[in-house]
């Protein structure tokens, strides 16, 4: 709905301005995603083409791989980031302003940082034993756990922002009213508090999973790019690096699609229309 | 047996002292306690329902020490000034939380609640969810969830503040009935003297973290204490509560 107009003309320039913008960055995005579908269109790579690329053993391998691993590290970001948001939403304590800093570290850093302080990290005494750890149980990090471990790390932050914010939309009152009614602190929690956040909470895992699914640099530092660790974003690089711009921007295609479904789905679930 | 017994409650919260406060209640009392903005009226009362732990002093509810019980174990129902009903149940759900929680199925706590239904009008609005309801509405539901637990007292921290005219005398007379029909001992925590008149066997007057005077309100206009505060919220002086003076003794018998 248009909202009535602003009196005076600095702020008409304003509004101007905001749309022009706004206008304008839509259509780049619009055109960088039409691309993508044009360069196929104008090489004569149909459907069938496409279908054919993205059903290749390896290509197949990859986004199967790609979609396990991220939704393991669903798992594991959901996992950390609901009492971590909890507790950063609901309670001060001496440190908070220290932690929900730190917490956003992963946002603002490179991902490919995040890959080279993994390296770092398994250079050391404590990593070497954790890795030592994981051979007696069988458990190499070059595979889909070195996978996982990336993803979580580059996409925990994002999920522990939205669950903090979806608990802040919820009331302590009736946190207390639970309690006083007959919950326990865990039954209040289970019974009110994260189904009156539920919206918040998905977003953030839709959010963060979606993050998940493009990690790129890490895994490139961390993982490498043997055929049983290739994911989607690692096979466009590869393919792109030995001149299959088909196959790459095939990937890519799927991928777009992939962001699109996530956007679709956490706009759907905004803040502001749950109890409305 | 009282229904409230409270003895040299004190707690702090940031910079504000409660207490020492004492207090006993009757079984079937309707207590309002009263004062201005700042008072510790909700600190009390939040103390009393288990979710501030004072520093010193005891509080019984129906005989039972519940100082160190959770507010789970205390027997207590609880209606905040904004009703804080669960928006993503609907109202029978909301209704039927504590019996549910207290392990019962949805029939049984349904059946728990017919009286309460009735007694209270909620019938055409079981199906309906919080967010659309009144303000009116939303009180009524939230006392009907509060009276549900089957409390041994029940706690009413500003319950029509938020109300317009006609909702808060519409809940006012709900609340008259529902103390009339169940006995059950009640603190009803206002700043209105109209309200007050309207609901209360008992009226407490706090101020800065002291309960001043407890009486029934024809006694304490009757004779009036000589504190400012207090002389104030009966509408006794035109002036503000500014005294300086020290407290009176924060004891009382109801």
């Amino acid at each position: 709905m248009l909202m009535p107009r602003p009196v005076g003309s600095a702020r008409e320039s304003l509004t101007i301005l905001s749309f022009v913008a706004l206008g304008l960055f839509a259509l780049a995005i619009l055109t960088l995603l039409a691309a993508d579908a044009w360069y196929l269109v104008t090489h004569r790579i149909g459907f069938a083409d496409v279908a054919r690329i993205l059903n290749a053993p390896e290509v197949r391998r990859s986004m199967l791989l790609s979609l396990g691993t991220s939704l393991c590290s669903l798992v594991l970001v959901l996992a950390f980031a609901i009492p971590m948001g909890y507790a950063l939403s609901r309670y001060r304590f001496p440190g908070h302003a220290f932690l929900s800093t730190l917490v956003d570290v992963p946002i603002v850093l490179p991902p490919v940082v995040t890959g080279i302080s993994l390296l770092a990290f398994f250079g050391t005494g404590i990593g070497m034993a954790v890795k030592e750890l994981l051979r007696t149980a069988h458990i190499s990090l070059i595979s889909g756990v070195g996978i996982v471990l990336c993803q979580f790390l580059v996409s925990v932050a994002y999920c522990i922002r939205a669950t903090t914010a979806a608990f802040d939309e919820v009331s302590g009152e009736v946190e207390d009213v639970a309690l006083v009614l007959g919950c326990s602190q865990w039954q209040a929690f289970r019974r009110v508090t994260l189904p009156m956040a539920r919206n918040g909470v998905i977003a953030g895992g839709i959010m963060a999973w979606a993050r998940a699914i493009g990690v790129f640099g890490p895994l490139m530092v961390f993982v490498g790019t043997g055929p049983h660790v290739q994911v989607m974003p690692t096979s466009i690089w590869l393919e792109l690096s030995i001149g299959n711009v088909e196959a790459s921007l095939s990937i890519a295609l799927v991928m777009v699609l992939l962001a699109g479904l996530a956007l679709a789905l956490v706009h759907r679930l905004a803040p502001g229309r749950q109890w409305t | 047996m009282n229904a409230l017994e409270i003895h040299g409650l004190s707690l702090t919260a940031g910079a504000f002292r409660l207490g020492p406060v004492g207090l006993a209640l009757s079984q079937g009392e309707y207590l309002v306690l009263m004062g201005a903005t700042g008072s510790g009226k909700s600190l009390l009362v939040k103390a009393i329902c288990g979710l501030l732990v004072p520093e010193s002093g005891t509080i019984t509810v129906g005989g039972t020490d519940v100082t160190q019980l959770p507010p789970r174990a205390r027997r207590i129902g609880y209606v905040p000034q904004t009703s804080a009903l669960f928006p993503h149940l609907s109202v029978l759900r909301n209704l039927t939380f504590p019996g549910e929680v207290a392990g019962q199925g949805l029939h049984q706590a349904r059946e728990g609640i017919a009286n309460l239904v009735d007694m209270l009008g909620l019938e055409s609005l079981l199906d309906r969810i919080p967010p659309t309801l009144s303000g009116g509405e939303r009180q009524k539901v939230a006392l009907g969830r509060a009276l549900a637990a089957r409390p041994a007292l029940l706690v009413l921290d500003e319950p029509v503040s938020a109300l317009d005219e006609p909702s808060r005398r519409d809940i006012c007379r709900v609340l008259r009935a529902t103390h009339q029909e169940l006995g059950i001992a009640t603190i009803h925590v206002c700043h209105s003297l109209a309200e007050a008149k309207s609901v209360s066997s008992q009226v407490g007057i706090m101020d800065r973290g002291q309960l001043l005077c407890l009486g029934a309100l024809p006694d304490l206009f009757a004779h009036p204490p000589a504190h400012p505060a207090v002389r104030a919220l009966l509408g006794l002086d035109a002036s503000p509560t500014t005294s300086e003076d020290p407290a009176l003794p924060a004891k009382g018998n109801v």
